[in-house]
């Protein structure tokens, strides 16, 4: 006779070192039931976007993600441009293309370490963490920073690239090609991946329909998903997109998908660098926008990432709602991992790449009306905390805080 | 399904004889590209107190000071550096360029009032 027993996975750091909770019912060593619960990173960035100006807006809109900035700063510079009904310099579209692909190839090599780190491959991690560094000098050489580059403004872009920059990323480019040869045919024949990965957090082409998976998920059920080609925003409308599918819809899938995007992406690279038109970086905009609606999307090295931005005629916007990719693929995740192993849960997790404050959203638990609300002042609340510790055993009464202070 | 396993094993053992991929620090090696933006420094002699850096820091950390008279007018500027995100927005919003970005990341201290430094 079996038993189902229920365990939390999280809130701290389930497989990734960020907090979500996934409520995981075993019956046996087998996912019968699997719950997603995040919100515990909420930092109410939509909301502090409008008491501050665009342009103010746009280090907070980077800071949404830490691994995919440039892809966030662009959907909401590309929904501001169209509000204000500017059109950016070709060679600023150009240069937004080339950080948003070394982005992705530093994000999916990333992703490559850590899958390898999941499944207990850590040399794997060790060098596809290695190679990345390299991409990583080079944004940092591009944009100023390693990981919030800071290129965008409202308007086209605020650094330009030199030829002696441009040596450098064609030098980087062939060191990464050769290391991504090497990982496909690592991916595609080493047992530790190929035989662990396989079959794990199946997700069949209807389903990930159905449930509205994006990006590397949905390209590995099949779906040819990708904004790059759909909607040909920034300068891809002149660059050749080949969108990279693969059939095998789990955990092996999304890995052939994202390597194989690696060399996409260098392609890309290559021909943005070769193609690089001069004129100008960037189109004066101004600081008050026009009263209107955008809808913005781009495609994040996670899938499609969606801004809207409403404007109210002031240089601070009324609402900005940012839709980031692991939100859409949370709905696929209960589906992927009921049927499986428990040891299977932190790389199924680890497979849609998810970006978990990214994706935060605040719950509202209107409970106003049921007689349970409480409502305390800071000094009550303290009062509360003390008498609490208390009952349990310990006085926290002699405990300081600290004076909350603001700066200047 | 696989025949091989362990293929990574040789390209592992390959690596034992190259050099290390990390760097030295804080010993040395440690190489920080010019473009990189890290604190700013700032000119006073063009600056005319615009308050244009004032106004699009996102984090609220430059403050620019008036010290001398209303007619005579001269500028003091003050950087929280823990507040400061390192964007170099002030830069780019600077009209007169009294304000730079340098390669110095080096800005950690022991007392926490040491963080707002005159520039």
């Amino acid at each position: 006779m079996s038993k189902n027993i229920t365990i939390p996975i999280g809130p701290q750091h389930p497989s990734l070192k960020e907090p979500a909770c996934f409520t995981i019912t075993l019956e046996g060593e087998k996912v019968v039931k699997a719950v997603v619960g995040v919100g515990y990173n909420h930092r109410g960035l939509e909301k502090a976007c409008e008491s501050r100006s665009y342009i103010q807006d746009l280090y907070i809109i980077e800071r949404v993600c830490g691994i995919c900035s440039h892809t966030h700063s662009t959907a909401f510079c590309q929904g501001v441009e169209e509000l204000a009904g500017v059109t950016i310099p070709r060679r600023a579209a150009y240069i937004r293309v080339i950080m948003a692909e070394l982005e992705r190839l530093h994000s999916h090599l990333l992703w490559l370490g850590v899958a390898g780190h999941e499944i207990g491959f850590d040399t794997l991690l060790m060098y596809s963490w290695r190679d990345r560094e390299l991409v990583l000098d080079v944004l940092a050489m591009l944009g100023g920073n390693r990981v919030n580059y800071g290129i965008n403004t409202i308007g086209g872009v605020r650094r330009d690239i030199d030829p002696g920059m441009i040596e450098q990323i064609t030098r980087m480019l062939d060191i990464i090609e050769e290391q991504n040869k090497y990982y496909i045919q690592l991916a595609l024949s080493e047992t530790t991946l190929a035989a662990r990965l396989a079959g794990v957090g199946k997700l069949s082409h209807e389903d990930a329909l159905r449930l509205g998976a994006v990006g590397p998920v949905s390209r590995a059920s099949n779906i040819s998903d990708d904004v790059r080609a759909i909607d040909r925003y920034a300068a891809y409308d002149e660059i050749p997109v080949r969108v990279v599918t693969d059939d095998h819809c789990d955990v092996f899938g999304r890995a052939v998908v994202r390597v194989l995007e690696i060399m996409e992406s260098i392609n890309m690279l290559r021909f943005a660098v070769a193609n690089l038109p001069d004129g100008e970086l960037t189109v004066k905009v101004p600081r008050n926008i026009p009263a209107g609606e955008a809808l913005s999307r781009t495609e994040a090295p996670r899938g499609e990432d969606i801004h809207f931005i409403r404007a109210n005629g002031t240089a601070n916007p009324d609402r900005v709602r940012v839709r980031a990719p692991s939100e859409a693929n949370w709905h696929s995740m209960a589906h992927m991992l009921e049927g499986d192993y428990l040891a299977d849960v932190p790389i199924i997790i680890a497979a849609i790449d998810p970006c978990y404050s990214c994706t935060d959203r605040a719950i509202v638990v209107d409970q106003r009306d049921s007689g349970l609300v409480k409502t305390f002042d800071w000094q009550g609340m303290r009062d509360y905390s003390i008498n609490w510790y208390k009952s349990q055993g310990f006085d926290a009464s002699k405990i300081k805080i600290a004076e909350r202070k603001l700066y200047f | 399904m696989v025949k091989y396993p362990g293929k990574i094993t040789g390209f592992a053992l390959k690596h034992l004889l190259k050099k290390p991929a990390t760097i030295a620090y804080p010993a040395g090696g440690l190489v920080i590209d010019k473009k990189y933006r890290g604190k700013i420094a700032y000119d006073a002699d063009d600056c005319i107190g615009c308050n244009l850096c004032v106004r699009d820091c996102p984090a609220g950390a430059i403050k620019i000071v008036n010290v001398g008279t209303k007619e005579d007018k001269k500028f003091e500027c003050y950087l929280n550096v823990g507040h400061c995100i390192f964007c170099a927005q002030c830069v780019d919003s600077c009209r007169k360029g009294c304000l730079s970005f340098t390669p110095d990341i080096e800005l950690a201290v022991l007392n926490k009032e040491d963080l707002t430094v005159k520039l």
